[in-house]
């Protein structure tokens, strides 16, 4: 058993500090250490994505990255896109496109999906599926998906923001 | 690195080394974090000396870099290959070539630009030519305690361009059935110099020497590209596996290198 280590960063808006082991991954320290159970294990080998978060701004598969290596930066996770009971407009459109099944790589496709509207607020669909490759969903067959991040698009554009209560 | 010996491992983007620790492939006791060494991060572009790729530059930092674009595009273009976006934004073009995988995407383009390695932490600071680095598949150049600290590539003459073009089945996240990097110089309405890499055809990335010396002081014509083409299939020794036989990947070795010498040349007919 190695020493602990202690890590300092944020997590969406928030200055977070934990104890790990070096070789935790840091999927393990926000499931296991953070109990932020928002980001999933699929593969761990970086095929499937349901593990995605964002590092200053980038997706990066959480699994192929060691809990150490996140010191000092910033961290976002699903549980920080909705707005308290406001859904961010990604989630509403996976909610009326019905891009979700069992749910396990919703995080992830969520994630990616934002990290390419930030930098591409009006993506195409080609975009849009180059930005989701490294997300695999074995229920819907993508098209809901696509759909939904193109509606999302449209509607993060027109600053409409709708919650789940309207 | 120096004090562990062949116990410790580099690490920069996880995206291989991370993997194979889990599956108990490779188990160094010690990893040791590179992405602070400032030599590591260096990516330098300069139109007399060429380009210092730091070995921790990563895969996006290069395929967004607007100078690698420009002078680089085929190298940018397997940088930009590997994986999904979530790979590219940790991995390494110094990872993909210390990992040793005979399908490494930067391997060939890398090859194509005539780089060289820099290692450093034996007795003395080395370079050793990209098609000499890795010795058989997962294995390289490297000895214990050395690391590879940047590529060097020169800087293009003018006239000159590169590419790259990988085999796949799907568009996106997957291994290369076969991968080949060219890059051509042209002066004159002939070819100056020209260099082929070959990935996922030999148990290590390949420098077709032969096909590259065919084409040199000769138009870059239909007999040129078909002899150039077939030397390079020659210089292919692939393995039947569950991605292609060697028959078909010997034939994609030579459809790819035409295709690839011809996209290289109409770029540099604009530099």
């Amino acid at each position: 058993m190695s020493k602990k280590t202690l890590v300092e960063v944020n997590i969406n808006g928030e200055e977070v500090e934990f104890l790990c082991e070096p070789r935790q991954s840091l999927l393990e320290c926000l499931r296991d250490v953070l109990e932020m159970t928002g980001s999933k294990e699929g593969c761990l080998t970086g095929d499937c994505g349901a593990c995605s978060v964002l590092i200053d701004g980038r997706a990066v598969c959480s699994c192929l990255m060691l809990g150490v290596e996140a010191q000092g930066k910033e961290i976002r996770t699903v549980e920080g896109l909705a707005d308290g009971n406001t859904l961010h407009p990604l989630q509403q459109k996976f909610l009326e496109h019905a891009s979700l099944q069992c749910g396990i790589c919703t995080p992830g496709f969520l994630m990616s999906a934002t990290a390419l509207l930030e930098r591409n607020p009006n993506p195409t669909e080609a975009e849009i599926r180059y930005a989701l490759a490294g997300n695999l969903c074995r229920c819907t067959g993508y098209d809901k998906i696509v759909r939904a991040v193109l509606d999302a698009a449209k509607s993060m554009k027109s600053g409409v923001r709708t919650s789940r209560a309207a | 690195m120096k004090a562990n010996g062949d116990k410790a491992r580099p690490i920069c983007g996880g995206t291989d080394l991370i993997i194979q620790m889990r599956a108990g492939v490779r188990q160094p006791a010690v990893v040791v974090d590179i992405k602070k060494v400032r030599e590591m991060r260096e990516l330098k572009f300069s139109p007399k000396s060429g380009l210092k790729l730091g070995a921790a530059v990563s895969c996006i930092d290069v395929a967004e870099n607007a100078d690698m674009r420009r002078h680089y595009p085929g190298l940018t273009e397997a940088a930009h290959l590997i994986g999904s976006l979530q790979i590219q934004n940790r991995a390494s073009v110094g990872g993909n070539l210390c990992n040793g995988s005979p399908a490494a995407d930067t391997t060939p383009a890398l090859i194509a630009l005539k780089a060289k390695a820099r290692i450093a932490g034996g007795k003395a600071t080395r370079d050793v030519p990209v098609e000499e680095f890795v010795v058989s598949p997962g294995r390289t150049v490297l000895k214990p305690g050395e690391l590879l600290v940047q590529l060097l590539i020169p800087a293009p003459a003018p006239h000159s361009s590169d590419a790259y073009l990988r085999f796949i089945p799907r568009n996106e996240m997957d291994i290369a059935v076969v991968g080949v990097g060219a890059s051509v110089t042209l002066a004159g309405g002939v070819v100056k110099a020209a260099r082929i890499g070959l990935g996922a055809v030999a148990a290590t990335p390949l420098f077709a020497d032969k096909a590259s010396e065919s084409l040199i002081g000769k138009k870059l014509d239909e007999s040129a590209l078909e002899t150039a083409a077939r030397l390079a299939s020659e210089a292919s020794s692939p393995i039947d596996d569950m991605r292609g036989t060697a028959e078909y990947r010997r034939h994609v070795t030579g459809v790819l290198t035409r295709r690839a010498l011809t996209i290289a040349a109409e770029r540099a007919h604009k530099h």
